[in-house]
């Protein structure tokens, strides 16, 4: 029915506004980008003397990846970051899934408490306890491991976890876990054989939520692990460039590593992890 | 159940994995901060318990204080343009792609909502280089529709390093509002607007009366995001300005401000406790913030609801 409002002559000429704007807009978005990227393919004159040219056969150079490549830790870092992102991601799925479970399953003494001491978390930004947080982590001996930021960010990401978790887990047919139950199957059967596969979809929309924070935080790098062995890869381009700013064919080429493996998987995978932000949508 | 009969054990193993990491990483260090910020340090390490004497430095002890105050006046205006820039921004491009007849609508909030995935770090490094006067490529960018004149080196000038850097923030995570409100959007039963439309309503009204007081819950979601995040930003400032927040701490916020106080500065040696006294009064802030959104979400836009 609202096909007409778009087919109709009288408004052809506002949907090609509506598409100009739209585009103006995702020009912007994507730009800064772009120019980062064509100029970290070119020599310092070419940067320099057209930067928003693409590189030409005279201006090409791969100067500033060969400098990145020989003085830093790139790929040590960026394993760093893999593993401290995937480590705490697997737990606050698991984890939280099995307190989401707990609470939207069971009734039990203080299980609203426990609801509300987990809610807030997601209100209360977990950096406000930092100062608390080093002296714990100093007195486990962690500091400068991937330990260390592996446990905060499990910390930081179960709250939203359990949120989105237990509305999901309230939705599941009673049916399946009562005709376990008359087979007197285990509670914790049923978690893992029954409700952790159903729980498929919701999971991954916590995945997204969860991935990008850590994967992108400096703050907790530069507090618990600011040490050469667990440097994150965030960390580790914002130090690099500190250093070499001035010379900015290694800049270009830095900045462009840390993008494009963020920009080959949201190609890859933007459909999910849209359709995993905007899960609430229901048409 | 060792405490209390009345939780089985399959519960009790279900919960206690988590939450102990949750208690030990997140509740506790927040509770050990409100209390460590009645505490004083001396040079020895030994703690003396002190009520409120760090927060009355904090707020009334001019050495302290203007920073204190400088920092929070800051957060607020880099809070009123995430509002005034930011969310507005939102609210148009999530009305204008959540219409399903527009072509390319997934694909212009697939490409709009890149840059929100990006590193802070990044974002700051990339905006940095590109409006760096030396490399010009924002002077040439402005002189393609004659403003090149009006260029000048934003990020380094007391009045604009702020709006800049606030500005830049807006061109990072103007996604995230754009998804909750195009979700919100999508909600909204087609019957109802199918039915203001047979009635005669222009679509500009029929967004205007009927979908933007059924999304006004999500607006204010918005909102209280907006400020949770922005009185708890330090990435961005840090990266562009470092600890400092040059020029002349025209750009330190909050969590700047909390960072050279805890860890220290140049010459001067941080300390944990006045750390922690700056890192409650940002948790009060919030705390004030998220009180006033469940007031007025409970008593105001729940009538909205269907």
């Amino acid at each position: 029915m609202f096909s007409s409002l778009f087919n109709s002559s009288k408004n052809r000429g506002n949907s090609a506004f509506i598409h100009l704007f739209l585009l103006a807009y995702t020009l912007l978005a994507l730009f800064p980008v772009f120019l980062i990227i064509i100029n970290a393919f070119k020599t310092r004159k070419g940067i320099f003397n057209d930067p928003l040219a693409l590189p030409t056969s005279a201006t090409f150079s791969t100067k500033g990846f060969e400098k990145v490549m020989a003085n830093s830790d790139f790929f040590h870092y960026f394993s760093n970051s893999l593993i401290i992102t995937l480590g705490a991601l697997f737990f606050i799925l698991l984890l939280g899934a099995m307190i989401a479970w707990a609470l939207s399953e069971y009734k039990f003494f203080g299980s609203s408490f426990m609801r509300f001491f987990m809610a807030i978390g997601i209100i209360v930004p977990i950096r406000l306890g930092s100062v608390s947080i080093l002296e714990t982590i100093v007195s486990l001996d962690l500091v400068n491991t991937k330990t260390a930021l592996i446990l905060v960010y499990i910390a930081q990401g179960l709250p939203m976890a359990v949120f989105i978790l237990s509305e999901f887990m309230a939705q599941i047919p009673k049916e399946l876990k009562e005709a376990a139950r008359c087979d007197d199957v285990s509670e914790y059967k049923i978690f893992f054989q029954i409700i952790l596969p159903l729980t498929r979809p919701a999971i991954a929309t916590v995945a997204v939520f969860s991935i990008i924070p850590i994967w992108n935080d400096l703050w907790f790098p530069l507090i618990l692990a600011p040490g050469e062995e667990a440097r994150t890869v965030t960390l580790g381009v914002q130090q690099f460039i500190g250093q070499y700013v001035t010379d900015w064919n290694s800049v270009l080429a830095s900045l462009t590593l840390a993008v494009v493996p963020v920009l080959i998987l949201y190609m890859i995978f933007s459909k999910h992890i849209i359709r995993g932000l905007t899960a609430g949508a229901v048409k | 159940m060792s405490w209390h009969p009345k939780i089985p054990l399959h519960v009790f193993v279900f919960l206690v994995p988590g939450v102990l990491i949750y208690t030990i990483f997140s509740a506790w260090p927040l509770i050990d901060t409100l209390l460590l910020s009645l505490y004083e340090q001396d040079d020895s390490g030994a703690r003396h318990f002190v009520g409120l004497a760090n927060y009355n430095i904090l707020l009334f002890d001019n050495e302290w204080s203007n920073g204190f105050w400088n920092a929070m006046w800051n957060n607020l205006k880099f809070f009123v343009i995430h509002m005034l820039v930011q969310n507005p921004i939102s609210l148009l491009i999530a009305a204008l792609v959540s219409n399903r007849m527009l072509k390319g609508a997934n694909t212009y909030r697939t490409l709009i909502f890149f840059p929100t995935l990006l590193s802070v770090v990044i974002v700051g490094f990339i905006w940095q280089l590109i409006l760096n006067p030396l490399w010009g490529v924002s002077e040439t960018l402005l002189g393609y529709i004659g403003l090149d004149d009006y260029f000048d080196a934003w990020l380094g000038m007391e009045p604009t390093a702020l709006i800049t850097i606030a500005l830049i923030s807006v061109w990072q995570f103007v996604g995230i509002p754009l998804m909750l409100i195009y979700t919100a959007l999508l909600g909204i039963p087609d019957e109802l607007s199918d039915a203001a439309y047979v009635d005669g309503a222009s679509p500009r009204r029929i967004f205007w009366k009927i979908k933007l007081p059924l999304i006004l819950p999500t607006l204010g979601l918005v909102s209280i995001l907006t400020f949770i995040g922005n009185f708890n930003a330090f990435d961005l400032i840090y990266s562009i300005k470092g600890g400092l927040a040059g020029p002349n701490f025209s750009t330190d916020i909050l969590g700047t401000f909390f960072y050279r106080t805890f860890f220290g500065f140049q010459s001067s040696l941080g300390s944990p406790t006045m750390g922690a006294t700056v890192a409650a009064m940002m948790f009060f802030v919030i705390l004030v913030a998220v009180m006033i959104y469940f007031y007025l979400v409970q008593r105001k836009l729940q009538r909205y609801q269907l």
